[in-house]
């Protein structure tokens, strides 16, 4: 079988098209790379769902927790905390369960027990609270001075907010909230390996990656390739994540950093 | 446990929960608890250890020790960390064989890998086969430390990386002035000063650290993931006196709400080390309580 077959039939194999049996027997280098990288479909679908809505809740949160009124503070303080107090790992797994007795309740949750949806919920509320945080820290940050001549020139409330402290913000946040993008992709392998079921053996690349190392009980090809691809992911968001960051600072003289450069925001 | 436990049948309400959670197997899951904190206690140490040799090969003036240490930085970062432990379980377990099956049977003459199985001889295996339960556990357990520890290691050698570098140039500079040697600068002066830079990015590792310890799961740890998912499972009459429906949300709720205390009181107790270490010193830890961006601490007060 050349590899170009290979592609027809795997290609879209997480996605549950093509041949519906994986292999069994005679692992091919080519089945590897292109069974993974489909898997690779998932993750990046999972973080970049998580990431576009969680930064909509994000911002919120940052601003719920900057609020003076404990109506907004104590919510969004209890959300970062819990979500970012606790293991991602532990999360899905009640998150799963949670959804699993909703189910057996009320038939209308379902969907929330399937990976697409029920994770990807979770990935959300997860990212959103340690981006919440993150986009926290660079609000208390703004200069003060910024906010004085956005006095001056007569703007207040929303116009403020939207025209001087939310770029500012945005601008301070961006080298951690890249960090933050990153691991949220690395964070996306632990789907199926946390209750979420795959169903018909349509799993993401870290799924496919140990179905080869069990099979062929050589984990010295897959995760390798797995590692490859990943590596591949990471630098496309820096990449992405970087331009977003110029243009955001592109009226200054000279460019602000747009990588992390303290070392106490590197991790999650 | 209680001798009031001896036949559940007739128990109700609290004491039927009391005798529930003191059966052999819920004592089992609290020892696993000890399993967690003690994988925290030994592998924090061995991870640092092996961050500092990662960041002294990085800042090495020999290049290829300074790319292999800038390497395995750059690699765990840039990868999964799930994906490291279970490429670490098996490769290193595999590579443990492969050394003492060189070591112990030198005129075995068949390949090792054939096909899809890693065979080696009989002596070589780890743990010998015929060793007893407690020597599979703790071997597994071991095993699950290294890998923990060489992960953990890369993150914490970025961050003495950085920590080294921050270390002002004037201190090195007068130091040299001195005359004293690049070892003895690093010795004398870097490897004190650097401790209160590293701090807040240590920090925020243990916390890295707890929140990854339920990944032992994946290592085939008998952990607290795998009692609550054994002991929360629906079980019925035929096979326990205490059946009961699907319970594994109120033991990972449990399990949620225990890490969420211990990330708490880790949180307070490395404040007060950050305020006492910075106390009287010129930086920004010193005069305000939370530090830069992303580094402000979580929680409701």
């Amino acid at each position: 079988m050349s590899c170009y077959e290979t592609l027809m039939d795997y290609g879209l194999r997480s996605l549950g098209y093509g041949e519906r049996l994986l292999p069994r027997s005679d692992f091919t280098l080519c089945q590897q790379f292109v069974l993974i990288g489909s898997g690779m479909i998932w993750n990046i679908y999972f973080g970049l769902v998580a990431l576009l809505s969680g930064f909509a809740l994000a911002t919120a949160l940052a601003v719920g927790k900057a609020a003076s009124s404990p109506w907004f503070r104590k919510p969004a303080e209890w959300v970062i905390f819990i979500f970012r107090g606790s293991p991602l790992f532990i999360q899905f797994f009640f998150a799963y369960f949670l959804f699993l007795s909703l189910k057996g309740q009320v038939p209308a949750f379902d969907a929330l027990t399937s990976a697409w949806l029920g994770a990807a919920l979770v990935l959300f509320l997860n990212t959103a609270a340690y981006s919440g945080e993150i986009f926290y820290g660079a609000l208390m940050s703004v200069p003060r001075g910024e906010v004085e001549a956005a006095d001056a020139y007569g703007l207040s409330g929303w116009a403020k907010f939207r025209r001087v402290v939310w770029p500012t913000t945005l601008r301070l946040a961006w080298p951690a909230y890249t960090n933050e993008a990153i691991f949220l992709f690395h964070a996306t392998t632990l789907v199926f390996f946390s209750g979420f079921p795959a169903s018909r053996q349509k799993g993401d690349a870290l799924y496919y990656a140990s179905y080869f190392a069990d099979k062929t009980f050589n984990p010295f090809v897959p995760y390798p390739i797995l590692a490859g691809y990943f590596v591949l992911l990471t630098l496309v968001v820096i990449a992405v994540m970087g331009l977003i960051g110029k243009r955001l600072n592109r009226h200054l003289p000279n460019a602000a950093p747009t990588r992390a450069k303290g070392f106490g925001m590197l991790m999650r | 446990m209680f001798a009031s436990c001896a036949d559940p049948e007739t128990l109700s309400g609290l004491s039927w929960l009391t005798c529930y959670l003191t059966t052999g197997k819920h004592i089992a899951f609290y020892w696993a608890f000890g399993t967690v904190l003690l994988l925290l206690a030994v592998t924090a140490p061995v991870a640092l250890a092996f961050g500092f040799g990662g960041a002294m090969a990085a800042r090495s003036r020999i290049a290829p020790l300074s790319w292999l240490g800038k390497g395995y930085i750059a690699v765990v970062r840039g990868v999964p960390d799930i994906a490291f432990f279970l490429f670490f379980v098996i490769a290193l377990d595999q590579g443990i064989e492969w050394l003492r099956h060189k070591a112990k049977c030198p005129d075995w003459d068949q390949p090792i890998r054939q096909g899809n199985d890693f065979i080696v001889c009989a002596e070589a295996k780890m743990p010998l086969s015929s060793s007893a339960q407690w020597v599979h556990e703790v071997y597994g357990f071991w095993l699950a430390v290294f890998t923990f520890a060489l992960v953990f290691g890369a993150f914490a050698a970025n961050v003495l990386f950085g920590a080294m570098r921050a270390v002002p140039r004037a201190q090195t500079e007068t130091a040299e002035a001195y005359g004293m040697s690049r070892a003895q600068v690093f010795r004398r002066v870097i490897v004190p000063q650097m401790w209160v830079y590293a701090l807040p990015g240590l920090s925020n590792l243990w916390m890295v650290l707890i929140k990854a310890s339920p990944l032992l799961f994946l290592l085939g740890v008998e952990d607290i993931v795998y009692w609550a998912r054994e002991l929360g499972s629906t079980k019925t009459p035929q096979f326990t006196a205490y059946p009961h429906g699907d319970w594994r949300m109120w033991y990972f709720l449990f399990l949620l709400v225990f890490y969420l205390g211990f990330t708490r009181i880790s949180e307070i107790v490395l404040d007060r080390i950050m305020r006492r270490l910075t106390h009287g010193q010129a930086t920004l830890g010193s005069h305000k309580r939370t530090g830069p961006v992303g580094m402000s601490k979580a929680g409701p007060p």
